[in-house]
């Protein structure tokens, strides 16, 4: 039996960032990897419903990750804010035996269901790198991607706090970049890889979140990366839908890290949906 | 370990128009911390070089600069673990201007933390004959927050802070968390009510930055989100922030998803014209590029176990009714 996982799609990969799904389900497809999309799991909170009322956003997504154990299955994110956010609910549990009991209390009152601490949730990179391995997705590139300067944008979540970070030194990660070199992409090392994309204060203070939307892109562009990848649909949409608004003139295109790996593969560029970007990716493609 | 490049940021205010990095080569004694470094620097190779220092036990807070671009206390850190091929690269902290060298002018972080009123205000018209005492489960409530030794590393590498100055920050954030949850203090709902304010705890990206680089308990980010539900359990709901996180609520416990049309609108506020004709723009680029949310809202199956889970919740809410009690927003 080959690899399967439980995919939490998140909000976005079902809204406004479909073509993340689309992509992540041709990629995996084409690695022989079984994904079971989990249509039951509610929303991970995005660390703002936990904000409402931790207990509640526990249970919820104490939740997914019984339904997870149910299917026997280990959970997949293809969102980093869901994928920490998901760790962090975790971490609150295993360190607190009564505080879970608590949880489950309700959980199964409510829905007969429990977590037993089994489900493990990692994001689709990490999968890839730990499961599925580099080596075996160099044999399925057929368009090295060679002529493509490519900046990785880890997202907040994924680094930060490091108690929960899933990166091996997440200080100064090497995990994106491994994955794009070995689908031939040159990476680019510029300041704002590791810093925070301001989309989670976008309806709070817009400006100090465009602002920092634009230092990242700005500092990609200025260390010669043609674009911009990330692997949180959140971070994609304030760099990418809003940057028009930004700075007209920096057109950089944003693209899931899965698409890019799709155009290794030999997917068309429509086929991963990088036409529904609102900066368009054909320029910084065209070398290919 | 052989002789270790410190590349270290010189710069005098007044005096120098630009910063400039001065090398100086050290052999690492085993176990040396990152002070001990400097302080044997100084002592036998510049006495000219300017850094803060005082306890050399992570007591007092003086000695935070960055190392390699990240903010740490340099008698916690041993040099060993800094070295990145044969250098270490010290600068003052960040979000601050520079006096000289590593010593940074710290007063936009005072000016903060007085914004909050950080002392006690107790109920005066009820003095008691002897100290008021708490409980340990009421002390355990601020704990943390308590153990901040005011280093301003939090404030060095928060992001916020690096494109608006007028942010409180996070260490002014757990502050006021540490009075907000002081069972004596009795100006918890006016504590609530100030930071609430624009620029206050709700423009917070979480971006960890600051639990990352905190040398204590303290973790201002885990105290931000407990100061957040502070504010929402007091019906505090008068901002977009707020606002946001009732949208998530509802739209979770309707749909078990978020639903990206109504967030925006309900965040914004509902008869908000202004706000709501400013994210038009971004609503129709994404339209043209078919990238708009489908307008029908999707539900997750059995949302039904999503909803009865929030309505325990509600009834749990309604049950504690101290500790402020209310859940706007809720039916």
């Amino acid at each position: 039996m080959g690899l399967q996982y439980a995919l939490f799609t998140g909000c976005v990969a079902k809204g406004a960032g479909r073509e993340l799904l689309t992509s992540t389900n041709l990629v995996l497809n084409k690695l022989g990897v079984e994904l079971f999309e989990m249509s039951d799991a509610a929303c991970c909170g995005a660390g703002v419903a936990s904000e409402d009322n931790v207990m509640v956003s526990d249970v919820v997504n104490a939740r997914t990750f019984a339904l997870a154990e149910e299917r026997g299955m280990d959970i997949m994110n293809i969102c980093v804010t869901c994928q920490g956010v998901h760790k962090k609910a975790q971490h609150r549990m295993a360190e607190d035996a009564e505080y879970t009991a608590q949880v489950n209390d309700v959980l199964k009152g409510e829905t007969g269901r429990e977590y037993k601490g089994k489900a493990r949730v990692r994001h689709f990179a990490k999968i890839l790198i730990e499961d599925i391995g580099l080596e075996n997705l160099k044999k399925h590139v057929v368009k090295p991607l060679g002529a493509i300067k490519a900046a990785a944008f880890y997202g907040c979540y994924a680094v930060r706090p490091h108690t929960y970070s899933d990166l091996k030194n997440p200080d100064d990660p090497d995990e994106m970049e491994l994955i794009l070199e070995a689908i031939g992409a040159k990476t680019v090392n510029y300041p704002g890889r590791l810093k925070c994309c301001g989309f989670p204060i976008l309806m709070m203070n817009k400006q100090n979140s465009l602002t920092m939307a634009g230092a990242v892109v700005r500092s990609a562009k200025e260390s010669g990366a043609d674009c911009l990848v990330t692997q949180c649909p959140l971070c994609h949409l304030n760099m990418d839908a809003y940057q028009p608004e930004i700075d007209e003139s920096l057109q950089t295109p944003v693209i899931h890290i899965q698409q890019l790996i799709g155009l290794a593969m030999g997917f068309s560029a429509q086929e991963l949906g990088m036409d529904t970007h609102i900066v368009s990716p054909s320029g910084a493609l065209a070398a290919i | 370990m052989g002789d270790v490049i410190f590349r270290i940021y010189r710069f005098e205010a007044g005096k120098d128009s630009a910063p400039r990095y001065q090398e100086y080569k050290l052999a690492l004694e085993p176990g040396i911390t990152l002070l001990n470094c400097l302080n044997q620097i100084r002592g036998s190779q510049d006495g000219t070089l300017a850094y803060r220092m005082s306890c050399g036990s992570a007591i007092c807070g003086s000695c935070a600069m960055r190392a390699n671009g990240h903010a740490l206390l340099a008698c916690k850190t041993q040099a060993s673990s800094l070295v990145k091929n044969g250098v270490i690269q010290l600068d003052p902290l960040g979000n601050f201007p520079v006096l000289r060298d590593l010593v940074v002018d710290l007063e936009p972080f005072w000016s903060s933390l007085r914004q909050v009123k950080p002392w006690l205000q107790p109920d005066t018209s009820d003095e008691p004959e002897r100290e008021r005492l708490q409980t340990a489960a009421e002390f355990h409530r601020i704990d943390y927050a308590t153990t901040c030794i005011l280093c301003a590393s939090c404030w060095s590498d928060c992001n916020v802070l690096e494109v608006d100055k007028k942010f409180l920050g996070p260490a002014t954030l757990a502050k006021a968390h540490r009075y907000i949850f002081d069972s004596r203090d009795a100006k918890t709902q006016e504590r609530l009510e100030r930071i609430a304010e624009p620029r206050g705890v709700w423009d917070c990206t979480h971006c960890g930055e600051c639990s990352t680089r905190c040398p204590t308990e303290t973790k201002p980010l885990a105290r931000i989100e407990e100061v957040r539900e502070a504010v929402m359990i007091a019906g505090v709901t008068r901002s977009p922030g707020a606002r946001h996180a009732m949208g998530f609520r509802e739209s979770i416990k309707w749909f078990g998803a978020l639903n990206e049309n109504y967030l925006p609108v309900r965040s914004m506020g509902f008869f908000n014209i202004i706000g709501l004709l400013g994210i038009l723009p971004v609503g129709l680029r994404m339209m043209r590029k078919r990238k708009a949310p489908p307008l029908l809202p999707h539900f997750i199956d059995k949302v039904g176990e999503v909803r009865k889970i929030y309505k325990r919740f509600h009834e749990l809410r309604k049950e504690a009714g101290g500790g402020g009690g209310k859940y706007e927003g809720d039916e």
